[in-house]
């Protein structure tokens, strides 16, 4: 009940997954023939990150939406805030290998004209501050969102055509050129990270490694918030929001925690998914992405965490392969897939296989004579 | 029309504490009263819940309030705990404190508990889980992100649901609970909540007549050690506590007294007993 971040089987399968995809996954890339069954090909090793990438996004909104019931369709937005901090330390790092040469500025302000760096792309060329900047940016800015939607009591559906106009805002506002993040196009063209070539298969690997990590990481993070205390009050909040204030906690403080803390993993989601995919653009920020990891995780289930997870993985999967051989037939099938789960399986994917395993029990107990 | 003029029930002459907040002009009526209400007015387009209402209730009070639907009892508990701010008038608790200037949570951090009409527990939570987050702890943020149970709270908890009868249900989801079994968790969340003032709001409604008796039997014994007030439309049940009643009737007090006093009011059974 209190304690515990997993119990036995849980931490079981949570090494066995990290096995599985820290030492199973590299080894098929590197130690295997290139004909070998087993092998993995270098390109699936960035699809995989990128997968990895998508599931700490799915994790982030479940953490609010599943657990404090706050339905963020703007989520997509502080994703690609954190992508556009890793992007432009990445731009930074290019150097004077960019096409027109200039040491400071990146190509698309030579081309725009521009005379000097602006003050808001200083310090980026540090890989520490941008760093910071990659949590503290969307942190902040879901901390002050939040803070006036909490605290204004903005709940349910209202919350969440907020959010989306949120997203849509900074959308339009990264298109204009004038912004400094490269407009239309976004920024591209990265060269290294932290001195590695980006497009080498071992630093691809590496992305890879250090995101399932991440992974894994903010997944026992948000075991720990749910499982605390304060993960209660999240539950209660979703159940019956004026009770928890009349006995006296804020829920707005408590919302604008998780809320913040989301924030700040979607960010980072977004940061170790630029340099895997090599680009970041304005279309980030489009609406629909949002809406997306609210159907991974609605696939999945929520409210469980493992759900947002699997959801993430199992609707990307799809999506790899769907767009492959009929992309014509992508959004069709995302909206098909939303309608069924919401109205044949409430709980997701982990919600059936929780149903399944209830229903053997009881099988098993009724069934003693065959 | 009312029967006790609040200003009259001035219990003792005032000595201005350090933080009084509003009520620090020398012998103001609200001194020495745990909860004070006077010329509340709440009006929702133009209907007026509560009509100039005046209220008074002491320290270790027990208090039934009755009245036919309609008469503002369900709001006037909406003006004390912070959900609806009145458009005139005051309230004070404990003598000083303006509560018309508090939020919901500040005013439940006084000390003051509230039972809602419909029982309200977090029913994806267990029984043992809601009296955890009942109880009186501090309520910051980054405190419950990290709190433990002490042995101490642990046995709280224990001593509450052996108040409540529902050691057995400890670990059953709340909204497993029959009706009667979540008003009385309900009940347990307010007094290990440690609220000073608990405000009751229907707490038998639903309930059967073993229930009923079993819940006048735990009000009344807390009553004195806490002030409560009993909102009601059971009268067996409101005799059987025995308690001075007051009578809402159009947004204010229309007769206080005891049970046989009220019901023998010829207003009263005018607009509510009689018929």
């Amino acid at each position: 009940m209190t304690g515990a971040l997993l119990d036995r089987r849980g931490w079981l399968l949570f090494l066995g997954a990290g096995l599985v995809l820290l030492v199973l996954v590299p080894l098929a890339n590197r130690a295997t023939a290139d004909g070998s069954a087993l092998h993995l090909p270098n390109y699936l090793v960035p699809l995989l990150g990128k997968y990895a990438c998508y599931a700490i996004l799915a994790l982030s909104l479940d953490l609010v939406w599943g657990y404090a019931g706050i339905l963020s369709l703007g989520h997509g937005a502080f994703f690609a805030l954190g992508g556009y901090g890793m992007g432009m330390y990445l731009m930074r790092q290019i150097g004077t290998r960019g096409v027109y040469g200039n040491p400071v500025l990146p190509d698309f302000m030579v081309f725009l004209n521009w005379k000097e760096l602006p003050w808001f792309w200083y310090g980026f060329d540090h890989f520490s501050f941008a760093l910071v900047m990659i949590l503290a940016v969307p942190g902040l800015l879901a901390f002050v969102f939040g803070w006036f939607a909490f605290r204004s009591r903005i709940t349910g559906v209202y919350l969440s055509i907020i959010t989306q106009a949120m997203t849509f805002a900074l959308l339009i506002a990264f298109f204009r050129n004038e912004m400094g993040f490269g407009g239309n196009n976004g920024l591209t063209d990265f060269k290294d990270i932290l001195g590695y070539d980006v497009q080498a298969p071992s630093t691809r690997l590496g992305l890879y490694i250090v995101t399932v990590i991440a992974l894994g990481l903010c997944f026992l993070a948000c075991r720990f918030i749910v499982g605390s205390k304060l993960g209660r009050v999240l539950l209660a909040l979703r159940d019956a929001e004026s009770r928890v204030r009349f006995l006296g906690y804020s829920p707005t403080y408590v919302k604008l925690f998780a809320f913040t803390v989301s924030a700040t993993m979607a960010g980072l989601a977004g940061a170790l998914y630029v340099p895997q995919v090599g680009i970041i653009n304005p279309s980030e920020f489009s609406p629909a992405n949002s809406i997306e990891i609210a159907i991974w995780v609605a696939v999945g289930g929520r409210g469980t965490l493992v759900g947002a997870i699997l959801g993430a993985a199992m609707v990307n999967l799809a999506k790899t392969w769907l767009t492959g051989v009929a992309p014509d037939m992508w959004l069709f099938f995302l909206g098909a897939l939303f309608i069924v789960v919401t109205l044949m399986f409430p709980k997701g994917v982990v919600g059936l296989a929780q149903q399944f395993r209830d229903l053997r029990r009881r099988r098993l107990l009724a069934g003693g004579t065959p | 029309m009312m029967m006790l003029k609040p200003a009259n029930l001035q219990a003792e002459p005032a000595t201005a504490g350090p933080e009084a907040a509003g009520a620090e002009e020398v012998g103001h009526p609200a001194r020495g009263t745990l909860l004070y209400l006077d010329g509340v007015t709440v009006s929702f387009d133009g209907f007026r819940a509560l009509n100039s209402l005046s209220l008074v209730i002491g320290q270790g009070e027990l208090r039934t309030v009755i009245g036919p639907n309609g008469a503002g009892k369900t709001t006037m508990m909406d003006v004390i705990t912070g959900k609806t701010r009145p458009d005139s008038g005051e309230v004070f608790f404990g003598g000083d404190t303006d509560l018309t200037r508090l939020d919901e949570s500040a005013i439940a951090n006084l000390g003051i508990g509230r039972k809602f009409q419909r029982p309200t527990v977090f029913e994806n939570l267990s029984v043992f889980q809601n009296l955890e987050l009942a109880l009186k702890t501090d309520r910051g943020t980054f405190r419950t992100l990290l709190a433990r149970l002490s042995g101490a709270q642990r046995e709280r908890i224990a001593g509450t649901l052996d108040t409540i009868g529902l050691v057995e249900r400890a670990g059953a989801p709340a909204g497993a609970l029959s009706h009667g079994q979540k008003q009385w968790l309900e009940i347990g969340m307010l007094l290990i909540q440690d609220a000073q003032l608990l405000l009751l709001d229907e707490p038998v409604a639903g309930m059967t007549d073993r229930e009923t008796e079993q819940t006048a039997e735990l009000i009344l014994s807390l009553a004195g050690a806490r002030t409560i007030v009993v909102v009601e439309h059971d009268m067996e049940f409101v005799r059987s506590l025995g308690a001075r009643v007051t009578v809402l009737h159009e947004g204010s007090v229309l007769a206080e007294g005891s049970i046989d006093h009220v019901q023998n009011d010829q207003r009263v059974i005018e607009v509510y007993l009689g018929r």
